[in-house]
């Protein structure tokens, strides 16, 4: 046992999470004093002692489910497990099988289709494991040996499901049952159908998953179905899922950002001598003013500028970014945004009408005017433009911000209203989503520009934008 | 409950605090119960965290409850610290025992014996760490908020969590007669140290699942309906589906069943719902949004 909770903590270290020695002792301990039968308490077992933040619960149960799963197998209860396996494997050595291999199953398709449709009526959480079993063995055609994650097998047997359909077959049912027909009573048995269709989809895949760890070992898969945690995610490739937690996770964190650097603000001790509140002081002491008070400093906050390429390469970028520094905006005297692709247009107002960033962000795309030609980056005349309209505006408080990968499509770069920028201000910082091995590389200009900035910071993740914009509020 | 707290164990199995939290009416799932069980059995301290208004308090005040233990609670705030967390000397009656002693004879006491005399424990102001860790009946430790203090101050409570023992320069170590439960509430407004969650065990309390919140409403509103409970939990989650800034909370369910009860429904028409919607939601936006949704009418 310790053997394998040795591994699965070596393979938790390598998607990320900071696990300690000590942890790794109370695990041990913890799992000594519990009945390792009851799967569910051993997991919270194992959670309580090697998984501290809950940003990190899915790395971890996704592990869990790969190392735990086929060693506490619930126990079968119609006992077709064995065999199901083994026809599965017999199905699988000949890649291709259409279903045909599914001859000798106890089930013909249509009627596990309505088993399925049984399962997904009552909501029998029994019936839906051994349909997604069942499923699994018929559709998805596994391959001993194929180094994948089993994402595509999970497509498979869902396509083979035809879910939607069923979805709204059920939906009609309830319909013409209830006969009466309300707008909530609709909602809500939509969304218990949904709720009952995503359980379906969770067996699936965990069925999936225990099939390819009995094939591959669960090392090996744990390779292959590792995910990068929310913080460190490369915003520039994310694939769409990856967007929506790194969406999820940018509330909080510009939250956290904001208090912090709100305590930061209050707790610089560098005000002047309080002179009334040190001799009130003084009073507890017989007049001798020991306690010494300041008054609470105020550090001039700095006026932000970000000016934004939005074009389609980095788009996803420069969202997060301005959602990041306008939900810390109170940490700022004043924050201006600016959006270009080859024109330029600001879109402050777009923030201050909406309650949400998300939704200004939003409107951006559709609102702002930043197409001078045809639509390609165009630094050069995008910052020529900034130059004439907005230049003046830039005073010795104002920190600006560009961000963007400076790949150019070979216009002139325009470099001076760079530097022009730094005269007037009082840093320009310039952020980049590329690696840094790939600045200067093809047409990328960012050396150009970044002789005149403060400093030109690689920000590919959350977790590099959240320290940036921390050290400059 | 075991009378000698120092050395046995609170509970034999999971099972066990799960059926003894329910008899106090608060219904645990598999991890809260388990990580209660281990807390106990391994004697660390518990650090919950979740979303506000989801238990995490009253978790603390009902496993109090059900180990016949006395509550001492310490209420986290910005610029708590040592003399209001873990103890103060009382400075005022120092003072009047020094005095005290040169009334009436010429010669006071030595100042060695003096010393000794006013550095005692009954000079001593306990605060709520160090009550915890001399009280001789079994105690409960809940540190609320504990993400409220600064990173600094979190370092005075590493010894109490870790050793429970409470160091006093002048005195020498306070040792915990008997291992008190603790746990710490966090609603995560700032990551806390390494060190503190290295000490602690982690419990996420998250909004419960359909069938849990359901027994909960039941349990905590008295006379409800199966019916109307069941109903409550359904529109609860689908709101919580939505995009909101402010998703309800499990005491705000509770705030809402009890308020269709007092009206008297014994199921929710649309109209009662959207009528009575500002008890479940705070902000005007999110209350406009789940009206839209749940009517399907758009603005």
């Amino acid at each position: 046992m310790l053997e394998i909770l040795n591994e699965f903590i070596v393979a938790l270290r390598a998607s990320g999470l900071p696990i300690s020695m000590t942890e790794h002792l109370d695990a041990a301990t913890a799992i000594s004093h519990i009945d390792l039968g009851e799967r569910e308490v051993f997991k919270a077992a194992l959670r309580a002692t090697l998984v501290k933040s809950e940003d990190h619960f899915d790395a971890f149960d996704l592990a869990f489910e790969v190392y735990f799963a086929d060693r506490s197998m619930p126990e079968d209860p119609h006992g077709v497990d064995g065999d199901a396996g083994g026809e599965d494997f017999d199905g699988g050595e000949t890649p291709g099988t259409q279903g045909g291999g599914g001859a000798h199953e106890a089930l013909s398709a249509e009627e596990l289709a309505q088993m399925l449709e049984e399962a997904m009526r009552h909501g029998d959480p029994e019936m839906r494991n051994t349909v997604a079993r069942e499923a699994v063995d018929r559709y998805a055609g596994i391959e001993p040996g194929r180094p994948v994650g089993g994402t595509y097998y999970l497509y498979r047997t869902l396509r083979h499901l035809e879910l939607d359909p069923l979805a709204e077959r059920l939906l009609e049912e309830r319909r013409q049952g209830a006969g009466t027909s309300s707008h909530l009573e609709d909602r809500l048995a939509k969304d218990e159908i949904g709720a009952r269709i995503d359980g379906l989809k969770k067996a699936v895949e965990a069925e999936i998953r225990r099939r390819l760890v009995a094939d591959r070992g669960a090392d090996a898969l744990a390779r292959s179905v590792r995910k990068p945690l929310p913080e460190d995610i490369d915003v520039m490739h994310a694939t769409r899922d990856e967007l929506a937690t790194l969406e999820r996770a940018l509330r909080p964190l510009s939250r956290k950002l904001a208090v912090r650097l709100t305590r930061k603000r209050r707790h610089l001790r560098k005000g002047a001598v309080d002179f009334r509140h040190t001799v009130r002081r003084s009073l507890s002491t017989g007049g001798v003013p020991i306690d010494v008070r300041y008054k609470h400093p105020r550090p001039a906050k700095p006026e932000i500028i970000v000016v934004a390429d939005i074009s389609g390469s980095v788009a996803s970028f420069a969202r997060f970014t301005l959602h990041l520094v306008y939900a810390i905006s109170s940490q700022f005297s004043k924050v201006r945004a600016f959006v270009f692709v080859d024109g330029i247009d600001e879109v402050t107002h777009l923030f201050d009408e909406a309650d949400d960033p998300m939704d200004a962000v939003a409107r951006i795309n559709a609102e702002a005017d930043v197409v001078w030609i045809d639509g390609h980056s165009d630094y050069g005349h995008a910052f020529k433009a900034f130059h004439e309209r907005y230049a003046e505006e830039i005073t010795s408080r104002t920190s600006v911000l560009i961000l963007g990968d400076a790949r150019n499509n070979y216009h002139a770069s325009e470099a001076w209203v760079v530097a022009d920028m730094q005269a007037r201000a009082r840093h320009v910082y310039w952020l980049n989503p590329e690696p840094e091995s790939y600045w200067g590389s093809g047409d990328s200009i960012v050396q150009q520009y970044g002789e005149h900035c403060d400093s030109v910071v690689e920000v590919r993740t959350l977790r590099q934008l959240e320290k940036f914009v921390g050290e400059l509020a | 409950m075991t009378t000698d707290g120092s050395t046995a164990d609170r509970f034999k199995t999971p099972e066990e605090v799960s059926a003894r939290l329910r008899d106090v009416d608060y219904l645990a799932d598999d991890a809260i119960a388990s990580t209660v069980f281990l807390a106990d059995r391994l004697r660390k301290p518990v650090l919950v965290e979740g979303p506000a208004g989801t238990g995490k308090t009253q978790l603390a005040k009902s496993v109090a409850e059900l180990t016949g233990s006395r509550l001492i609670r310490l209420q986290c705030y910005e610029g708590l610290d040592e003399s209001k967390a873990l103890y103060e000397w009382n400075y005022r009656k120092q003072l009047l025992r020094i005095q005290a002693s040169q009334v009436g004879s010429v010669e006071g006491p030595g100042w060695a014996e003096l010393e000794e005399d006013i550095f005692d424990e009954d000079f001593l102001l306990t605060r709520p760490l160090l009550e915890a860790i001399r009280a001789d009946e079994p105690v409960v430790l809940l540190i609320d908020e504990v993400d409220r203090v600064e990173l600094e101050t979190e370092a005075l409570m590493l010894e109490v969590l870790s050793e429970y023992q409470v160091s006093i320069p002048e005195l020498g170590t306070v040792k915990a007669s008997q291992i008190p439960m603790v746990f710490l509430t966090s609603n995560n407004t700032r990551e806390l140290s390494e060190a503190l969650k290295r000490r602690c065990l982690f419990l996420h309390v998250g909004y419960p699942d359909i069938e849990r919140e359901r027994l909960i409403v039941e349990t905590r509103v008295p006379g409800i309906s199966t019916e109307l409970a069941d109903q409550i939990s359904r529109i609860v989650r689908t709101i919580r589906e939505m995009d909101l800034r402010k998703a309800p909370s499990v005491s705000e369910t509770i705030d809402w069943a009890r308020t269709l009860v007092v009206l008297g429904r014994k199921t929710i028409q649309e109209e009662d719902a959207v009528e009575t919607l500002h008890v479940l939601l705070k902000y005007q936006t999110d209350i406009d949004k789940a009206r839209a949704e749940l009517t399907g009418q758009r603005r």
